[in-house]
């Protein structure tokens, strides 16, 4: 028989059994902890830890350096002022809208690009421009030159070359939402665009062959093979989209000064940040994030259910 | 060119339609998104009354850099985009090391419970920041144990950067994609976990830390709420931040000249870096 003894020296460190097997599992344990204790230390301090002192904090109350147990005390609070509701549909309205326009628009301009086999590389640079400005920098462009109640606005000297009535825009209550959700949509989706023409360039050309065969016309083929194809993004990143919306925060703080003209544009957000860095109620805005945690936990675990239903 | 919704011949049938319908679009969205950041430049080289006519005019009758020196020099600019350009600088370091060893770790060392340590990591991908901002807040103004206050210190815009779970779980699948027996034949000639990392790992890996690199730069330029409630000092600000202290009390043409400066950096940063970034953000939502 022939002996196996020339390999085991090489693999002896590796996969020896016994002592040395034990060792090497120790060491190869000790130096990946090594290579993570870094990631894991920031993410104890500021996730993991925040997430159970939030929770925490949202049952008790801190007076004067001394902290009790109070119960729903916060929330009682919180679920009393006016405020809140105005706040929630207000955000439903602004995440609704914002889903509406800035999940639909981007599908199309991505279908649209995809077909096209010119100047795609520049029309993707454009439409991905907006993201990388700060926030801060689009929205008073916004502000001062976009949506300038009087006609040396942009909006509303473009609106009165084409004989259209002009808007108050900001200071007007009725389009607050409207004119936030125009100014988030032009900022942000270009993300959305790149990611749908990513996934539109994985469809199978045979699909569309087979279906334009079959007699299928422009708006068939994208019904029964473009949106089933790219349906799994699609779900994602209406999702993610709506995570994002309903935070919202820097449009009302920029664009309306907070809160708008008559409350027409306070968030959920604003309010966790009025009660947390305003009104000295850092366990109101605990509660309020609390709240928010919930309502988009409910939203996807009923979305999740939706899709995966779907699905089978 | 792979078949799309509509067949090359078909195309090339209807060529005329084709190219109508491209001027047109090339044309839109030139308007709609140049048009904007256009009106932005050349609005903040008017004088006040100019912006303030009506109907405005398409380009300033006499442009005047005064808006833009006086931004510069009302705002402190040149500190505030010190400022920033050190934090972003910091969390691209802070981001690398930690991240890029974090990864590592999780790919290619494997140690006990690694899947639960990702794991515990990925979830903090479902809770919304504003969700964390008070308790992280109430963190900063004194770390639990040894109560030190990080406001106004740059440790707190780059630790939170570190704990980011998209850019350890974009890094980790570059890592798994390096095939093991590099690996293996590496600990064979007895070099190091870190040495291994150090001379085969990252020289592979130039790409992905170019994205994640920039992904860094871009979001500290880009966020403001955080760096509003860390850095309260007037000699701390970040740029965005600065510009929203200042906004009340100044010109609105002297805000929108600031607005620009602020936003030249990362508006080059993309056209310079334009196909890492885009092929980065689609690589890392797409394959997962």
């Amino acid at each position: 028989m022939v002996t196996i003894a020339p390999a085991a020296p090489v693999q002896a460190g590796a996969a020896a059994p016994g002592n040395t097997g034990r060792q090497s599992r120790i060491k190869r344990n000790l130096s990946g902890y090594a290579f993570l204790i870094g990631a894991i230390a920031c993410f104890a301090l500021f996730m993991w830890y925040p997430m159970i002192r939030g929770f925490v904090m949202s049952f008790q109350r801190t007076r004067r350096g001394e902290t009790t147990w109070v119960g729903w005390d916060n929330y009682i609070r919180i679920l009393d002022d006016p405020s809140f509701w105005i706040a929630w549909k207000n955000t439903f309205y602004f995440t609704g809208l914002a889903l509406v326009v800035g999940f639909v628009v981007p599908f199309f301009v991505a279908l649209l690009l995809n077909e096209f086999r010119h100047a795609k590389g520049y029309l993707r640079v454009l439409v991905y421009l907006p993201v990388m400005l700060p926030p801060a920098s689009a929205l008073y462009l916004f502000k001062y030159y976009a949506y300038d109640p009087s006609e040396a606005g942009l909006f509303n000297a473009v609106l009165k070359s084409l004989n259209l009535p002009t808007s108050e825009w900001m200071q007007s209550p009725a389009m607050t939402i409207p004119a936030m959700v125009l100014a988030s949509t032009w900022m942000n989706m270009g993300g959305a665009v790149l990611i749908y023409l990513a996934s539109l360039q994985n469809i199978p050309g045979e699909l569309y062959e087979a279906a334009e065969l079959d007699g299928a016309g422009l708006w068939k083929r994208i019904w029964h093979v473009t949106i089933p194809q790219t349906r799994l993004i699609l779900a994602l990143l209406a999702m993610m989209q709506i995570v994002a919306t309903m935070q919202l925060f820097v449009e009302p703080l920029i664009l309306a000064n907070g809160a708008g003209t008559q409350d027409s544009a306070t968030s959920v957000a604003y309010l966790i940040y009025q009660h947390g860095f305003f009104q000295n109620d850092l366990n109101g805005a605990a509660a309020l994030g609390v709240i928010m945690l919930g309502v988009l936990a409910v939203f996807s675990g009923f979305y999740l259910r939706l899709t995966t239903r779907n699905e089978s | 060119m792979t078949r799309t919704l509509i067949s090359s011949t078909q195309l090339k049938r209807s060529r005329v339609r084709y190219w109508t319908l491209l001027a047109v679009v090339v044309t839109v969205f030139t308007l709609v998104f140049i048009g904007p950041l256009y009106w932005m430049v050349t609005g903040a080289l008017k004088s006040a009354q100019e912006v303030a006519q009506t109907p405005p005019t398409l380009f300033p009758r006499d442009p005047d850099l005064s808006n833009y020196t006086a931004a510069w020099e009302q705002l402190n600019l040149a500190k505030l985009l010190f400022n920033t350009f050190y934090y972003a600088a910091g969390a691209v370091v802070f981001q690398l090391i930690f991240d890029t060893a974090a990864a590592y770790a999780l790919s290619k060392l494997r140690p006990a419970f690694g899947n639960v340590v990702l794991g515990a990591m990925l979830a903090t991908l479902m809770i919304p920041a504003m969700v964390l901002i008070v308790p992280q807040y109430q963190t900063v103004i004194s770390l639990p144990v040894i109560d030190v206050s990080l406001l106004d210190s740059p440790f707190a815009i780059w630790l939170p950067m570190v704990a980011n779970a998209f850019n350890i779980f974009l890094l980790k699948r570059f890592f798994d994609s390096i095939p093991e027996e590099l690996m293996q034949a590496a600990f064979v000639d007895g070099a190091s976990p870190l040495r291994t990392l150090w001379s085969i790992i990252l020289p592979m890996s130039r790409p992905i830390l170019g994205v994640v690199s920039i992904f860094a730069v871009t979001a500290v330029w880009k966020d403001f709420l955080w760096p509003l409630l860390v850095m309260p000092h007037p000699e701390t600000r970040t740029v965005s931040v600065g510009i929203y202290t200042f906004a009340g009390g100044i010109p609105q043409n002297v805000v929108i000249a600031a607005s620009v400066i602020a936003a030249l950096p990362t508006v080059i940063i993309f056209l310079i870096f334009q196909r890492n970034i885009m092929s980065g953000l689609t690589s890392g939502s797409l394959k997962g």
